[in-house]
């Protein structure tokens, strides 16, 4: 069957069950947006901005666990989406990121809107393909779907040439690919996984240290198995939070700079720490030579590069998350030993102590400025029952949500990790709306973050995407201002931003719903309010701007150094 | 230390690049680096000389094992191995040099490959250390230009001896 470039790629979307896309048309890829709008099958939402496409795709993956698409054009439609690429990059996203590229007969000429977007792309993406043959597209989008979604999940771009779509060519679309260089281990060693169940058993402060890869690999409940099983408590990094319910008893929330208390000094001073789809970032570890100094290491994850990167490992296990705790749970279940829990309750008590001695915690005076805490506090509140998806920009409201947003469910915390991509926020709490039209989806965002894709406010207006959107409102990059007075002596270089613009005008000339609130009387009442309506909202609610984020560990310290306020 | 590694890589456009990318992203350093196609033209071997402790070359080796147009990683110094590189080397002469430059060339088994009445071109092949060496030598006499392949590395194939010799001595006692 002979069909365009244009034609295939759209066919190839629908075998993939790609539902709905996100993209911005432009010169050379108008034959693919001409022929996706005489189709029902996919949905295009468009986007007012390359990034903003980019970042939906993202939130899209992180909220459904399938792959986010997005289709761009060449030139500065590609460069715009290289933030939203080097982000999933860094978080681990599966998406799947098409760009128009320039004739083939005019690639390398300087022609108009050309940019090397392999080249550009080649250190950001898991993998990059430019299609030369019309005849080779369908082969490459099954390749690319699968390297984004195998393995370590990422992003992978695919260049179409104008003339490629254009051009017909043979369809072919294999059912499944194999690539020689690329095999990703699913199974641990089963070796490896009984000296971890040996270590288990002999621990006698063990931690559990969770990160992403829990998320994607879909291992929730295997976690969950996993620590009730053994009673091992669990610190979660903020890419993990949901993947063990935060409400659990053995729940220390999250640990890192701003993580809480608890979980920090018990990964300090555990014995075993058994460090389940995470990478030892530095914002989790703080000073590395004095990361858990008293610990063997027990290291689960399915890319092997991230095993010894960072810290010594004891115990490696190259593996899915989820299929290596399936057998490590099967084998501590043929192996039980309650006598290795009796001997944790001292570090489960002293554990607690920890807990109930610095709990995360906040006071909020009825007459006096408002809380960011309590802000989150309230949201969390009325919307618990709910079951939210929420996203977070970068900074302090981000912090502070991931601190005070109870979340016991995967799929539900849309946030930008490694990267710490401001503006991430909206269009990925868009892209999970997209995904999940009933349900209820917040942003919480920064003044300065928002500001960063504000134009997208559009999109969520003529898409019909409900997204609730809280400013944290403290008219500054607050966590810059945080560390201008921690660390150079109050000096507000560029990060007051005084109080432009006025979001509730915006979200009004966005034919949005604006709200405001300025007393921590109001607070409840607009957030009543913004859930009640059925079209986008920005609340946009005064915050103390001079409100720290505590506990910190400053930068390079150790994770038994943190600064308490309260 | 230094260490030898060898790539199999599939022989495509951007490859080079791709492994390339990961040893400046990540601030290793490549000390030399060679590639050409294998007997099957689809895929190229690159035998790349780079510098590290343990922990270093651990990771060079899972990164690019992690690049997916790479087929298989090979850190020679593992094993015992073989390496060589070749040199070309443009000397200056003059009349009275002209005898020591051959003097030099032909100690190392080097060849001269082109010759003018005020140069020679001298192709030397060999391990690293024989290369430096011709190099000091003949450099008093004035090198003009001076090429470097890069290092190529194969590993020895281990001689089976435990196998070989009992049958011997079994056919001895006959």
């Amino acid at each position: 069957m002979k069909l365009t470039g244009a034609e295939i790629f759209v066919e190839c979307l629908k075998r993939e069950g790609v539902k709905t896309i996100f993209g911005l048309p432009g010169g050379v890829v108008l034959k693919i947006f001409d022929i996706l709008h005489q189709q029902k099958d996919v949905e295009v939402i468009l986007t007012r901005h390359e990034a903003g496409a980019g970042h939906m795709a993202e939130g899209y993956a992180k909220a459904t666990g399938k792959p986010g698409v997005a289709l761009v054009t060449s030139g500065p439609g590609m460069t715009n989406v290289v933030t939203p690429l080097v982000d999933a990059y860094m978080d681990s996203v599966p998406i799947v990121v098409f760009t128009g590229q320039v004739p083939t007969h005019l690639i390398g000429n300087d022609a108009f809107q050309e940019a090397d977007n392999v080249g550009i792309s080649r250190p950001c993406t898991k993998y990059n393909f430019l299609v030369k043959d019309v005849n080779d597209l369908g082969q490459i989008i099954k390749e690319a779907f699968y390297i984004a979604t195998t393995g370590r999940p990422g992003p992978v771009l695919v260049d179409i040439p104008k003339d490629v779509a254009m051009n017909k060519g043979e369809f072919r679309y294999p059912d499944r690919v194999s690539i020689r260089g690329y095999n990703p281990t699913y199974e641990g060693n089963k070796w490896q996984i009984k000296q971890a169940v040996e270590a288990i058993h002999k621990a006698q402060k063990p931690i559990a240290y969770v990160g992403g890869g829990a998320i994607f690999s879909n291992a929730h409940e295997e976690l969950l198995e996993f620590a009730e099983l053994t009673q091992i408590p669990v610190d979660m990094t903020l890419m993990a939070l949901g993947a063990f319910p935060g409400s659990h008893p053995l729940s220390l929330g999250m640990m890192g700079m701003h993580g809480s208390y608890a979980s920090n000094m018990a990964v300090h001073f555990s014995d075993l720490v058994i460090a389940i789809g995470a990478r030892f970032d530095d914002r989790v570890t703080g000073k590395v030579s004095e990361f858990c100094p008293e610990a063997k290491v027990i290291h689960i994850d399915i890319d092997p590069t991230s095993i010894r990167k960072n810290v010594h490992v004891d115990i490696p296990i190259v593996g899915d998350v989820k299929t290596v705790l399936r057998e490590l749970n099967a084998m501590l279940k043929a192996t039980p030993n309650g006598h290795s829990i009796e001997q944790r309750k001292p570090w489960l008590n002293q554990i607690n102590e920890w807990k109930a001695k610095h709990p995360l915690t906040y006071v909020q005076p009825p007459d006096a400025l408002i809380k960011p805490q309590y802000v989150i506090d309230r949201i969390y509140q009325f919307t618990k029952d709910k079951d939210p998806i929420v996203s977070t920009d970068v900074g302090q409201h981000q912090m502070w949500a991931a601190q005070h947003f109870v979340l016991n469910k995967p799929h539900r915390w849309l946030t930008s990790g490694g990267l710490g991509t401001m503006g991430f926020g909206m269009p990925a709490a868009l892209g999970a709306q997209a995904a999940f039209r009933d349900k209820l989806v917040l942003c919480i965002a920064g003044d300065g973050s928002f500001q960063m894709n504000m134009q997208e406010m559009a999109t969520a207006v003529v898409n019909k995407l409900p997204v609730k959107v809280f400013i944290l409102n403290n008219h500054f990059h607050g966590m810059v201002r945080q560390w201008q007075d921690l660390f150079y002596e109050g000096r507000y270089a560029s990060s007051y931003l005084d109080t432009v613009p006025d979001f509730v005008k915006l979200a009004e000339a966005f034919n949005a719903v604006g709200l405001r609130a300025t007393k921590v009387g109001e607070v409840d009442g607009v957030i009543k309010e913004a859930l009640k309506a059925d079209k986008p909202v920005i609340v946009d609610i005064e915050v103390d701007p001079y409100e720290n984020c505590y506990p910190m560990i400053p930068a390079g310290g150790c994770n038994h150094e943190m600064e308490r306020r309260i | 230390m230094e260490h030898i590694i060898s790539v199999l890589v599939e022989n495509k456009f951007g490859v080079l690049s791709r492994v390339a990318n990961l040893f400046s992203g990540r601030g290793y350093n490549i000390e030399a680096l060679s590639v050409a196609p294998t007997l099957d033209p689809s895929m190229s071997m690159m035998t790349i000389v780079t510098q590290g402790d343990d922990r270093i070359i651990e990771q060079i080796v899972k990164q690019l094992n992690k690049v997916i147009d790479v087929i298989k990683v090979v850190d020679l110094n593992e094993t015992e191995f073989v390496q060589r590189e070749t040199a070309l080397i443009k000397i200056h002469t003059r009349q009275e040099d002209r005898a020591e430059a051959l003097r030099i060339a032909d100690i190392f088994r080097g060849k001269v490959v082109d010759s003018t009445p005020t140069t020679y071109t001298i192709e030397i092949t060999g391990d690293v250390r024989k290369v430096e060496a011709c190099i000091n030598l003949l450099q008093p006499l004035g090198i003009k230009e001076l090429v470097r392949t890069g290092r190529v590395a194969i590993a020895r194939e281990p001689v089976r001896q435990a196998a070989a010799q009992p049958k011997r001595i079994l056919k001895e006692e006959k």
